[in-house]
């Protein structure tokens, strides 16, 4: 099925993005497509193959559109909605890069097919920081240098938090080892550790 | 990657009908962590997937019974931290908080981890005939025979393939005689996890057993006191997130001071999960030292042959098997 206008979408949708660094502007994204779509005749769809409808919830709103059933969860938020802090990296479950929650528990968003998300909720590096300032474990990731390049970040601290709710942040050494899917190319690993140690107190377990 | 179809099943008996209406092409997702990577590499090239994840209860874990009971579609990451199994079936649990990352474990189900397939090098990366596989396009040859084959089979090599059986759960399952419930057209049918798995022979791209149209929708494993004397011992070329280069699963039935039965499986150097029964023979009735220990891996190993870059693993797994059969000889003290 067309996606109503779903081209006009996505660039604008990353423009502003780009432009802002903010998620506010998506919402027009994320409305579900309606009946205009029929009146308005023939749009070109932003998708290819055979597509199927999603429906979920990402850093708490509401998403609806339909997606090639071939995509990734990881495709899907950063060429559909514009979320673009998830990287990737090999996309192929082996660095760590797209790392995301979904229904509270970390995933490998490149492996994750899109169309798996439907109905349920999932957050981003984007939708972590409270009304009040940054996330603990961000600033926990700032305090300790816990990147260079900064290219893993964003899932090493999907996978940081996800760490520390799981109950497995009790020592460095179950760090590394829960933190094990996470690659860091320029080699920030103390800091991780250290970052994680800091934040972990601060953090509920679930 | 070709486009698609997708459907969810809520239902096994759902799954199955839909499977047979789609006729060839169809395939089941699961987690999906090896299927949608093999499509992404081009190498699994399904025209309609069914979504066998959320079937109904298929994600139960029951320990209460004379055995522990695992719902095919149960997250690897859930079954490992089962206050049960990682209470007293250390094998189990080790050999699921070991393999990939919790990221994967949270997508991963362990009936799908049963049919994971083999990292081979040349199977992975030789879409495009730039390398031949028998087991991706049957009777084109094997590159790894002869080439570079650090990674390849010591244990069950044929002329056709050498290709090492990757996963870590179907060994610690293969020591623990698992049985795998199986439901299809005609039913549900119960075999023991040995019957799974078919020797490459000259068929390698002949795997498993399981028919096309079958589901794996549990696995049982008896409950015995051997699980508290466990270890599932994995050597990797790093220390975490890696797949084995050897990996020993070991549960010992103590009679006194000396071995019962001796359940002993390998990984990472077989083209299938390896029952080790000349190791377990050896065992028998015997008091577990190093020398002994040492004896009984090398047993374990006598028809191993080496490639050019593997003969390491045979020592190496020798004595990963002698270290395991201490470890779980010393809980039962």
């Amino acid at each position: 099925m067309p996606n109503s206008q779903g081209k006009h979408r996505l660039e604008t949708t990353r423009r502003r993005v780009l432009k802002a660094g903010t998620i506010i502007s998506l919402s027009g994204a994320m409305l579900p497509t309606t009946g205009l779509a029929q009146q308005a005749g023939p749009q070109p769809s932003p998708e290819n193959g055979v597509t199927v409808p999603v429906s979920f919830r990402v850093n708490g709103r509401p998403a609806a559109l339909d997606i090639d059933a071939r995509a990734s969860l990881l495709d899907l938020l950063r060429e559909r909605l514009g979320l673009v802090g998830a990287k990737k990296g090999c996309d192929h479950g082996q660095c760590g890069a797209c790392t995301v929650h979904m229904n509270g528990r970390r995933i490998a968003s490149c492996l994750t097919m899109a169309a798996k998300a439907h109905g349920r909720d999932v957050t981003t590096i984007e939708g972590i920081a409270g009304a009040d300032g940054l996330h603990p474990m961000q600033q926990a990731f700032i305090d300790h240098d816990a990147l260079q390049c900064g290219y893993c970040t964003p899932g090493q601290i999907m996978a940081a938090i996800a760490c520390v709710k799981e109950g497995h942040a009790t020592t460095p050494e179950q760090i590394k080892e829960y933190m094990s899917g996470n690659i860091c190319r320029c080699g920030a690993y103390v800091g991780i550790v250290a970052a994680i140690e800091q934040a972990a107190p601060q953090i509920e377990r679930s | 990657m070709k486009p698609l179809s997708y459907v969810r099943a809520g239902t096994a008996r759902e799954a199955i009908d839909a499977f047979v209406a789609a006729g060839d092409g169809a395939r089941y997702i699961a987690g999906g962590t090896n299927l949608y990577d093999l499509m992404k590499l081009g190498i699994e090239r399904p025209a309609h997937l069914i979504d066998i994840a959320d079937l109904e209860g298929a994600d139960r874990i029951d320990t209460d019974g004379d055995r522990l009971f695992f719902g095919g579609a149960a997250l690897m990451a859930n079954v490992a931290e089962d206050p049960v199994v990682s209470r007293d079936y250390l094998v189990l649990a080790e050999s699921l908080s070991k393999a990939a990352s919790q990221q994967l474990r949270n997508m991963a189900t362990v009936g799908g981890n049963l049919l994971q397939r083999t990292r081979c090098p040349y199977f992975r990366n030789g879409v495009n005939g730039t390398y031949p596989c028998n087991k991706r396009e049957p009777g084109s040859g094997c590159a790894a025979l002869g080439g570079l084959d650090r990674s390849q089979a010591v244990l069950g090599a044929s002329e056709a393939c050498n290709a090492v059986s990757p996963g870590d759960w179907p060994v610690a399952l293969m020591a623990m005689d698992a049985t795998i419930e199986l439901q299809g057209r005609d039913g549900t049918r119960v075999i023991p996890i040995s019957e799974l798995y078919r020797p490459p022979s000259q068929t390698p791209h002949l795997e498993f057993t399981i028919g096309r149209e079958e589901i794996v929708t549990g696995i049982a494993v008896p409950k015995t006191a051997a699980g508290r004397n466990s270890v599932y011992l994995k050597v990797r070329d790093r220390e975490s997130y890696a797949f084995a280069l050897v990996s020993a699963a070991v549960a010992l039935e103590m009679d006194g001071d000396r071995v019962g039965q001796a359940h002993v499986a390998l990984g990472g150097v077989a083209t299938v999960p390896w029952r080790a029964r000349a190791a377990e023979a050896f065992l028998r009735g015997r008091t577990l030292d190093r020398e002994g220990a040492l004896a009984a891996a090398t047993a374990a190993f006598a028809d191993a042959r080496a490639g050019r870059h593997n003969a390491f693993k045979i020592e190496l797994g020798a004595r990963t098997l002698a270290d395991a059969l201490i470890t779980a000889g010393s809980k039962s003290q």
